[in-house]
């Protein structure tokens, strides 16, 4: 790593500046009163948790999204950003977390789409080609031009990314967590470069939660929570934990009365489990775990770290390898199905329970089933539905968790957020499983509500169940559970027991500062 | 056995058969590359069909008659347009609608401007698309082998016949030596990519459509003014259809979807040619098996048994910016 | 997150669907110089004003039940099943060749088996593209339009071929034995001596039609293979969270699409020809898509979506032949009902949806 950060001068103009900028997205703030300077000619990081607003902000840089209040400078000129046609004229470039390549397109075709000179491709071609060339020898930014992109690897893929801003002159280029889809050593190539860049006068804004990143790689740093920047400091003059103060914050923790844990026999032996996602990239990279009847195990991580694919592959989502066993019955990895996972007695309140969990145009009785509804109760042998039964029951469970409105024929689409969540999670626990997966438990869930679930999942367990708690929140993890591991690039980077750990020490496991 | 005066005769036939096939194929090739899948192609077809064949009818002009077929079936391509990029509907139903759309309206129209059953008056002169016979043809009418190849086979065609030819390398180099090619097929593929560029995804596709629209109707027009001489009711018979299966099995690609619409043309060609074919061995090929062959092949083609046919990856949904 | 209450939703928005597709026709009818307010009560009067023009209405519906079940359930399912017209011609042939193949001493002894006939031959049109969506991920609307075309040439063939009845020029099965013929409104009323017209081939199918509506209400709202196909079809990932195969639910779901569309051959061929003919559904599949689309994929709304169509192809051959409006008009209404409910359901619906809104606010 190169050590001249601290003899950079300072440049004149300040490439981006930012001023009071609002945005809601109904009554959820996701940025709020924001005012940043991006000097021009540096690495200018932004760190925060997931929903911080980080992407928000960039996005309304960039012209998809449009501020509620709020002015844009760029170089001291007061500039709207209507579209990302504008951004572009602008000097905006921006590398998204997914990409947007034609993937069947070559390099230079990617490359010049939007950017062409003239009605015949020709000349663009082949200015486009010279320019690759050059820009590869002064960036280090090698790409076959005449590739076809789905043919590449994630990493060149990136790069791609990289030269279509800078083809189109981007004095400005906005990486949102680049380094998620990427190996180590790719990464590493990913920093050089973008130095490189900075070291030519272009200026960088570098999206992460990865705080090692942030210390290795950028000049600046910017530190959102919730909605608001809450610092900006030089680089040199912080220290991961000190970010990793920032970022999380000192939230009022819940409370949450619990005794200690009375853990018993093993429930769920997780051993080098591997979880490839549809793109074939490795998201989960071989982990190894257990959890006991009696317990909460707590996976915590920032968001995209590869939590959502291992709680995916256990609650037979998803395909993967390795071995799961529960109670000494492996489960089939290969070809998984909801059905097996449910009859071994393993209820999975998944992550995002709009796409998952819930059938949004079913009625709230018809939902209190799903996934159960071939259980005897609710369908005899002739396969007939016992809806009598079904509503019977939603009444009951809508009761107990105060689902509101309590009415049991609303279509789901109709409930809020929260009370989406209790019926999921009224439908899972009220099954009375063995053991309990449970993604997010509280996003997007009122305070009030919080503590009621908490309580629900603290009951489960005093009963002697097992529970696997994924959450990126710190503050559930910390009050809730008995043991942490970390997930961080698809590996468990660190196991605590809970009451011996603090947010600060897990907030840099999360960051990838191992130990 | 089949002599050579045979097949030469079979094969001018099957290149007058694979002609509206080609124009309507590359019809859909424009609109599906560009991520709008178009089942109302034969609707398009048949709209213009009528339209040419009562507009040369009544100017007395094929060039007028097909002008009004490109007309009519760019009106209809209007209405996909606004159901499934405006309104962001269901593109297939309306495909759908389309196709009884237009089968409805020129029966009923026909039958109101003509009274002879939904059929256009008989036309003749100049009124149709008349057959050039190109340079030395006469002359070279009587070579063996080679002057009765281009005689029989290469001249003798109406202008359409030449245009939609033409039309082919004309297509491979809009889409794959222009700007406007490149963005149509990136807006098929990936409209976010266009998108975020800052390029208009609905512009972009209307164009596509207005494309398809003008292909499909000189398609249309050859029928009842090139091909045949005047309109009859569902005179385009399921060819918008075996268009559709030739573009799946060119695998949306406009050279071999040339090749694709000449193999459709020739089994049709053979059907009316010969009613049943014997293969020694074998025994007898019903006619109907001909007739079917092109829809076998695509279903075998989508199959992915022999070389898998993949759709451009946006087709058939609306653009929605997140 | 607001709604249109259900009744919006459900009767308001088809009636308006239908309602700017009269008027649109009107324009057409009024264009080709016809009173349209004349053409309407022609219509009406002919379809529903005598007992011959509802024997026609009801037998037109009779077939439009089944094939509107046929697509609404796939429509269940997300699938869009556009080869119902290949799919009754199958099962047209499967119900001809039970009627042909037994000295049928009685009409109820042939009419379960050609119920098993017409379903299993409708079933195994559809199976072929179902299992190439299901493990191949072919598309499936391609795939049973092609299959259309494969139907039509193998008919063609068959009763060209094979099943032309001996000595026959027409390329048609002979006329089935009267042990397999159907009984008609007019036998049928006769038994409690009410008085029917004779002609009209509405038949005991329709009953069946009705047998049928119920059953799929009863299926899809009241069995766990209906809840499974409406989880499907809403969202398929959070049925295969649940554990529903999705492999399963198009094959399931397909077949017993196809199978409805075949059963439309004990109206058309038992019922009504009595022999297999060329072309025996008659444009009745596609008809099916627009009946499902009205009746929003419920079988009661396929009921009356079914009947009202009936009524216009009863009506529209009523106009034909009392005035110089062609049958093909309702060829036109029948497009814009689908163009209307289908493809431009969102122009309808945001304007009124607005208005809605803006009413409920004013009114609070």
């Amino acid at each position: 790593m190169t050590k001249d950060k601290q003899e950079r001068p300072e440049t004149a103009a300040p490439a981006i500046q930012l001023k009071n900028i609002s945005k809601s997205f109904g009554p959820v703030q996701a940025n709020k009163n924001i005012s940043l300077t991006v000097n021009s000619g540096t690495i200018h990081g932004i760190v925060g948790e997931n929903g911080a607003g980080k992407s928000t902000l960039m996005s309304i840089l960039y012209g998809f999204y449009k501020a509620d209040s709020g002015d844009i400078y760029i170089r001291n000129a007061k500039t709207s950003i209507p579209d990302s046609q504008a951004a572009i004229s602008a000097g905006i470039g921006m590398v998204f977390q997914h990409f947007k390549l034609v993937e069947n397109f070559t390099v230079l075709e990617n490359v010049i789409l939007g950017a062409e000179d003239g009605a015949l491709l020709k000349d663009s071609l082949s200015k486009a080609r010279r320019q690759l060339q050059e820009l590869s020898t002064e960036y280090e930014l090698d790409v076959d031009p005449d590739a076809i992109i789905e043919n590449l690897s994630v990493g060149l893929q990136q790069r791609v990314e990289i030269l279509k801003a800078l083809y189109r002159r981007a004095n400005i280029l906005i990486l949102d967590e680049p380094t998620g889809v990427l190996t180590p050593a790719e990464a590493d190539h990913l920093f050089r470069i973008l130095k490189n860049l900075r070291d030519q006068g272009k200026t960088v804004i570098l999206i992460t939660h990865k705080l090692r990143e942030i210390m290795d790689a950028t000049d600046t740093v910017s530190v959102m929570r919730s909605g608001e920047m809450t610092a900006t400091i030089k680089t040199n003059q912080t220290s991961p934990e000190k970010l990793a103060e920032l970022m999380v914050g000192r939230k009022v923790l819940l409370n949450v009365s619990k005794s200690v844990a009375k853990a018993g026999d093993i429930a769920l032996e997780v051993k080098d489990l591997k979880v490839t996602d549809e793109k074939g990239v490795l998201r989960v990279k071989g982990i190894t775990f257990n959890v006991r009847e009696g317990e909460i195990l707590g996976i915590a991580g920032v968001a995209g770290n590869g939590q959502s694919e291992l709680l995916e592959a256990l609650g037979g989502f998803r395909k993967s390898q390795g071995l799961v066993s529960v109670y000494g019955h492996s489960l089939d990895l290969e070809s998984p199905s909801g059905q097996e996972i449910r009859d071994q007695s393993i209820a999975h309140v998944p992550e995002d329970r709009q796409r998952l969990g819930l059938i949004m145009d079913f009625t709230a009785w018809e939902n209190i089933g799903f996934g159960y509804q071939h259980e005897p109760e609710y369908s005899n042998s002739w396969g007939l539905m016992n809806n009598r039964k079904m509503r019977k029951d939603a009444s009951n469970k809508m009761e107990k968790f105060d689902v509101r409105p309590s009415n049991i024929k609303l279509k789901v689409r109709n409930f809020s957020g929260g009370n989406q969540q209790k019926l999921v999670l009224a439908r899972e626990i009220e099954r009375n499983p063995d053991i309990l997966l449970i993604g997010q438990p509280t996003r997007g869930v009122d305070i009030g509500a919080i503590e009621f679930i908490h309580n629900e999942i603290i009951k489960m367990r005093d009963e002697g169940k097992a529970i696997i708690l994924v959450s990126v929140e710190l503050d559930e993890i910390l009050s809730l559970t008995d043991r942490v591991s970390v997930m961080f690039d698809g590996n468990l980077v660190g196991d605590r027991i809970t009451r011996e750990t603090n947010a600060r020490e897990l907030g840099l496991l999360m960051g990838g500062e191992t130990d | 056995m089949i002599d050579f005066d045979t097949l030469l005769q079979v094969l001018d036939s099957s290149v007058r058969l694979s002609i509206p096939l080609l124009l309507a194929c590359l019809a859909g090739l424009f609109s599906e590359r560009a991520g709008i899948f178009d089942i109302g192609l034969e609707g398009k077809m048949l709209a213009s069909a009528f339209a040419a064949g009562a507009a040369a009818f009544v100017t007395g002009s094929a060039l007028i008659g097909m002008l009004a077929g490109i007309f009519a079936s760019i009106i209809l391509s209007a209405v996909h347009g606004v159901a499934s990029i405006t309104f962001k509907g269901n593109q297939l139903i309306s495909g759908v609608a389309i196709n009884f759309l237009a089968s409805g309206l020129t029966a009923l129209i026909g039958q109101n401007w003509f009274r002879q059953g939904g059929q256009t008056p008989p036309l003749s002169g100049s009124a149709r698309f008349n057959e050039i016979t190109l340079p030395l043809a006469e002359l070279l009418r009587d070579v063996p082998i080679f002057g009765k190849i281009y005689y029989e086979l290469i001249s003798g065609h109406t202008l359409l016949v030449y245009i939609a030819f033409l039309i082919v390398p004309l297509t491979w180099w809009i889409l794959f030596r222009t700007r406007f090619g490149l963005r149509l097929r990136a807006v098929g593929e990936n409209p976010a990519a266009v998108d975020t560029s800052g390029i208009s995804v609905v512009r972009q596709r209307y164009a596509a459509i207005l494309i398809c629209g003008i292909l499909c109707g000189l398609a249309g027009a050859y029928l009842s003014t090139g091909i045949g001489a005047g309109f009859g009711k569902e005179m385009t018979a399921g060819k918008g259809f075996i268009a559709l299966a030739a573009l799946i099995f060119a695998k949306w690609k406009p050279v071999p979807a040339l090749w694709a619409c000449l193999l459709f043309g020739f089994l049709e060609a053979i059907g009316i040619r010969f009613q049943n074919i014997e293969i020694p061995g074998v025994g007898t090929i019903p006619l109907q098996l001909m007739q079917a062959l092109p829809y076998i092949l695509t279903v075998i083609i989508l199959a992915g048994f022999v070389g898998k046919a993949i759709p451009p990856k946006a087709g058939g949904e609306p653009y929605n910016k997140e | 997150m607001k709604k249109l209450p259900t009744w919006i939703d459900i009767l308001l928005i088809p009636l308006i669907n239908l309602a700017i597709a009269l008027f649109l026709s009107a324009l057409v009818v009024l264009y080709i110089g016809e009173d349209p307010m004349d053409a309407l009560s022609i219509m009406i009067k002919g379809a529903i004003g005598s007992s011959y023009g509802w024997g026609y209405t009801l037998y037109y519906a009779t077939n439009f039940i089944f094939t509107g079940l046929a697509v609404s359930v796939a429509f269940h399912a997300k699938m869009f099943n556009i080869g119902g017209e290949g799919q009754a011609a199958l099962g047209g042939l499967g119900v001809a060749l039970v009627c042909l193949m037994f000295p049928w001493p009685h009409w109820i002894l042939a009419l379960p088996v050609a119920i098993i006939g017409g379903a299993v031959f409708g079933a195994a049109w559809a199976a072929i593209p179902a299992y190439l969506q299901a493990k191949r991920g072919s598309h499936i609307v391609i795939t049973t339009i092609m299959f259309n075309f494969m139907a039509s040439a193998l008919l063609v063939y068959l009763l060209v071929n094979v099943l032309k009845a001996p000595g026959s020029m027409a390329p048609e099965t002979g006329r089935f034995i009267e042990g397999a013929r159907l009984p008609t409104g007019h036998d049928m009323l006769g038994w409690f001596g009410i008085k029917f017209s004779k002609s009209p081939p509405v038949n005991i199918s329709f009953l069946i039609s009705l047998l049928f509506c119920f059953f799929i209400w009863f299926l899809i709202w009241r069995t766990k293979l209906g809840y499974e196909i409406r989880a499907f079809g809403h969202s398929e990932s959070a049925a295969k969270y649940a554990g529903i195969s999705p492999i399963k639910i198009i094959m399931v779901s397909m077949l017993i699409s196809g199978a409805l569309a075949g059963l439309m051959g004990i109206n058309s061929v038992m019922g009504e020809s009595e022999r297999l003919v060329i072309d025996s559904v008659q444009g009745a599949g596609f008809i099916g898509i627009a009946v499902a689309l009205m009746g929003r994929s419920h079988p009661f709304g396929v009921l009356l979506a079914a009947i009202l169509f009936g009524i216009l192809y009863q009506g529209g051959a009523e106009l034909a032949l009392w005035t110089n409006i062609p049958r093909e008009l309702i060829v036109v209404i029948q497009a814009l009902v689908i163009l209307l409910t289908g493809a431009l359901d969102n122009m309808i619906r945001m304007p009124i949806e607005r208005l809605y809104f803006k009413m409920v606010r004013a009114g609070t």
